[in-house]
């Protein structure tokens, strides 16, 4: 069973292109419809508590998934399997990466995926602009950030993303507290 | 002592990073720039080859970034920092903290601090955007070839929506962005 948890991370790993979201479905067809490892309701619940907490969500899911079938061992070896490809493979590139770099015609390519990655980046907040379920404070807050975050890299002022993290993270409990306290308030 | 500052800082990106492979890129720029690990333009550049080998883009550029500072061994202990708080926090939420997630306060704060995840990702993407095509703080100088290549990007991706009625993958935008890259500069000989 160990070695089976550790085989199916490895494919896993070794399949997941474009991130977090494409080993959802991933898990969901190697994990749920193959295997019948889990249930929905355990894999809803397994998504909804990934999702929450910090981290890469494929380390997330297969350390949960490894837990749920096996404990901590199970953990263990569901999260390496999913590690390892990427480490074998990002290590082996990294050994060539900048001998390749000297040609001409690859860092005209890298000229070209550095804007791929800019219109990726940019398309991606877009969405999740027009994803996120919006309410008066976190429209502001969005604002906020946004024009902050901008002035300061142009400016280059250092300011860590972990205090923007934080103090989004502390205006999300004053707010919402406040906002369920006056409906509770409108109630009566 | 490479290993441990690798460790110390990988930990604590992983620890910090919500929303997604790129809720986590702002961070990761961060601290690796501030650290001389790899300069802003290659940081993108290798965001794109994450974008086309598998596996989590965090883990990818843990080990990368790891192996060119401290060989194998450094992209071990890089990788391990990235993942270890995951790890242990799964755990002890699978574990004993069942009911953390449920906890109102929990929910309140991850309501709060999805708004400004997606603020650092366009504040990134736009500064991003601005470099590329040439707009600085000191001097302004117009990147033609950038410029160019943006464009057709667009233009391609809007026509591959209207021929195969589906969005492109950031694995073809990719590939198309470096055949596309290597055409435009070609022509205008930089």
């Amino acid at each position: 069973m160990l070695f089976h948890l550790w085989i199916t991370f490895l494919k896993i790993g070794l399949f997941t292109f474009g991130g977090g979201y494409a080993m959802i479905a991933q898990i969901k067809e190697h994990i749920l419809e193959k295997k019948g490892w889990l249930t929905e309701e355990e894999f809803i619940e397994i998504i909804a508590i990934a999702e929450s907490t910090p981290g890469p969500l494929a380390i997330n899911l297969a350390t949960f998934v490894g837990y749920k079938k096996r404990g901590f061992l199970g953990s263990l070896v569901a999260t390496l399997g999913v590690v390892i490809p990427s480490l074998v493979i990002i290590f082996l590139l990294s050994l060539f990466l900048s001998s390749i770099m000297e040609n001409r015609y690859v860092q005209y390519a890298f000229i070209g995926i550095q804007c791929g990655v800019c219109y990726l980046i940019i398309k991606t907040g877009f969405s999740m602009v027009y994803h996120m379920k919006k309410s008066k404070y976190r429209i502001i807050i969005l604002m906020i950030a946004l024009l902050s975050a901008l002035i300061f890299k142009i400016t280059s002022i250092d300011f860590s993303s972990i205090f923007f993290i934080l103090i989004g993270g502390i205006l999300g409990i004053v707010f919402s507290s406040l906002s369920s306290y006056f409906k509770k308030e409108d109630q009566k | 002592m490479i290993y441990l500052s690798l460790f110390l800082e990988f930990f604590k990106i992983g620890l910090f990073s919500f929303g997604g492979a790129f809720g986590m890129l702002p961070l990761i720029e961060e601290v690796v720039v501030s650290h001389r690990w790899l300069s802003s333009n290659d940081f993108y550049s290798f965001v794109g080859i994450c974008e086309s080998t598998p596996g989590p883009i965090a883990v990818n550029i843990a080990t990368y970034v790891g192996s060119i500072q401290g060989g194998f061994l450094g992209s071990i202990v890089a990788t391990l920092g990235v993942i270890l708080p995951s790890f242990i926090l799964i755990l002890l939420i699978a574990s004993v903290l069942k009911k953390f997630i449920e906890n109102r306060f929990v929910k309140y704060f991850l309501q709060g601090v999805e708004p400004v995840i997606i603020a650092l990702i366009l504040s990134t993407g736009i500064f991003l955007l601005m470099n590329e095509v040439g707009i600085e703080m000191k001097h302004v100088h117009f990147e033609k070839a950038s410029f160019m290549i943006l464009m057709i990007l667009l233009g391609c991706s809007m026509i591959y929506k209207r021929v195969f009625k589906r969005k492109i993958s950031s694995i073809t935008l990719i590939l198309l962005s470096s055949i596309i890259g290597i055409i435009v500069c070609s022509i205008l000989h930089i």
